[in-house]
């Protein structure tokens, strides 16, 4: 009983004095998907496209945002002006560098999935629409597109759900976000409280992203 | 001799090394109907994809309306450009086999967003060209539906919808039945009928031999990518090739 009065009052606490650094993370998530989402649909063309050089090029960038730690994308992007231009890097390039390192590595994964979204489409769908008269970019954007959407939402579900946990990475780079904060106060106070109650902050605004994508789901369950 | 809409000359494709099409040609007149029979890999659903450009032919002559689609340059086939397919395109519509519905749409949709995505209609004039097709093809009470909510038979029949909704002036069918159980496979033929009797003009790719004798002018018995026999349904009934009569035996015995 002591131990969940005490998280409650933790969570208290953080959501009193730890506002800011909650809204830091949701920013973080929400610039993350706003570039990420747009970003990933420009390589996933590539990816697809049939110029050898475009498509190996993609294929490169993809292999390098899946196969390091973000952590590790964090601090590169963090320091690289520093270390190749030799520029001095500012306080508030922080906050870009999360945001370029995280829109950068999503974009890659988003990417992939939209691949795996578009060719899933029959070829029927575009033949018919050629037939029709439809130009390239009206079969895409009103024919292929949204059958994609429909397909893709449980996997980019799961993605959205791993890009609020990994807000948490911005620890790297000493980003004030939640779990930075959470983590600071657990060395102050000498408590594991500060980092339980953060928990349940990720558990719910995860709870929260699968609810709404879940409406999404459900919204598009008009059709097969 | 009335005008011909839809003329294939000296038409050859290969995938690779294999020769699918070898030297056909085929002249439709306006209001005609022509079925292209023939067993499984002799070439007719290659043919029909030649003719509604979803496949480039190796070499040919393609046009619609007098109006060359493709032709032989000097250094072999070349299209027309970019803007005179388009209006090419316009002159002729394709039923699939599997129908091709785009299931996000609802029927209404289905019909009438090509007529105003590609020809600019106003919605207005779009619903009701889409209305009056649907009605005469028995589906007015499914306007609301989804294709995942129809019967085979009636995806058939909104995708002919979806297709007349463009007032093409020939109408290619790729085994429009093929896809269907036996017993809905009469409600797409009855259609079919339908607009014979309206002199649409109708080039259809069938296995269905007792309709392509019923409906046809014009039979085309396709082998081997060549053009083995072609003539009136009674002349190709009546054949004395050993292959036609052997194969209409097998459909029709």
């Amino acid at each position: 009983m002591e131990a969940v009065k005490s998280l409650f009052e933790s969570m208290i606490y953080l959501a009193t004095h730890l506002s800011e650094a909650m809204l830091v993370s949701v920013e973080i998530f929400l610039l993350t998907l706003l570039f990420a989402l747009p970003l990933g649909l420009l390589v996933a063309f590539g990816r697809m496209s049939k110029n050898p050089i475009i498509c190996t090029v993609v294929k490169i960038y993809i292999a390098i945002m899946r196969g390091t730690p973000l952590m590790l994308q964090l601090i590169v992007v963090y320091f690289a002006p520093f270390f190749v231009f030799g520029m001095k890097i500012t306080q508030s390039y922080r906050f870009i560098a999360v945001i370029i390192a995280f829109s950068i590595n999503y974009a890659a994964y988003f990417a992939e999935i939209y691949r795996a979204g578009i060719q899933s489409i029959p070829v029927g769908q575009y033949e018919a629409a050629h037939i029709l008269g439809y130009s390239k970019a009206q079969t895409f954007f009103k024919i292929i597109m949204p059958q994609v959407v429909k397909r893709i939402l449980p996997p980019v579900t799961n993605e959205t759900i791993t890009l609020v946990k990994d807000t948490s990475l911005a620890f790297a780079i000493a980003v004030a976000e939640m779990f930075t904060k959470a983590k600071e106060l657990s060395a102050s106070q000498a408590s594991i409280t500060p980092l339980m109650a953060a928990g349940v902050f990720y558990f719910i605004f995860n709870y929260l992203v699968a609810f709404i994508m879940e409406r999404f789901e459900k919204a598009l369950d008009y059709y097969r | 001799m009335g005008e011909i809409l839809f003329e294939v000359t000296n038409m050859s494709k290969s995938f690779g090394e294999l020769e699918v099409i070898r030297d056909v040609s085929l002249a439709v007149e306006k209001g005609e109907v022509v079925s292209i029979i023939g067993p499984s890999g002799s070439g007719k659903s290659t043919l029909l994809r030649c003719a509604t450009m979803l496949e480039k032919m190796d070499s040919g002559e393609l046009a619609f309306l007098g109006e060359k689609a493709a032709y032989m340059g000097a250094s072999g086939i070349e299209y027309a450009d970019k803007k005179a397919l388009k209006k090419i395109r316009s002159y002729y519509g394709l039923v699939f086999q599997n129908f091709n519905l785009f299931p996000h749409y609802s029927v209404l949709k289905n019909v009438i967003d090509a007529p105003m995505t590609v020809d600019g209609l106003s919605k207005e004039e779009a619903v009701a060209r889409a209305m009056e097709i649907l009605d005469r093809l028995g589906l007015a009470d499914k306007v609301d539906s989804y294709p995942c909510e129809l019967s085979g038979g009636q995806q058939q029949r909104v995708s002919i919808a979806r297709a007349l909704a463009l007032k093409p002036q020939v109408l290619f069918f790729d085994e429009p039945t093929s896809a269907l159980d036996p017993e809905l496979t009469g409600e797409v033929l009855k259609v079919i009928k339908q607009l014979a009797a309206e002199h649409m003009t109708m080039i259809i790719v069938t296995h269905e031999m007792q309709f392509a004798k019923e409906l046809s002018d014009r039979i085309v018995f396709i082998e081997g990518g060549v053009i083995v026999a072609e003539g009136s349904p009674d002349e190709i009934f009546a054949s004395d090739n050993s292959r036609v009569r052997e194969f209409i035996g097998k459909f029709t015995s």
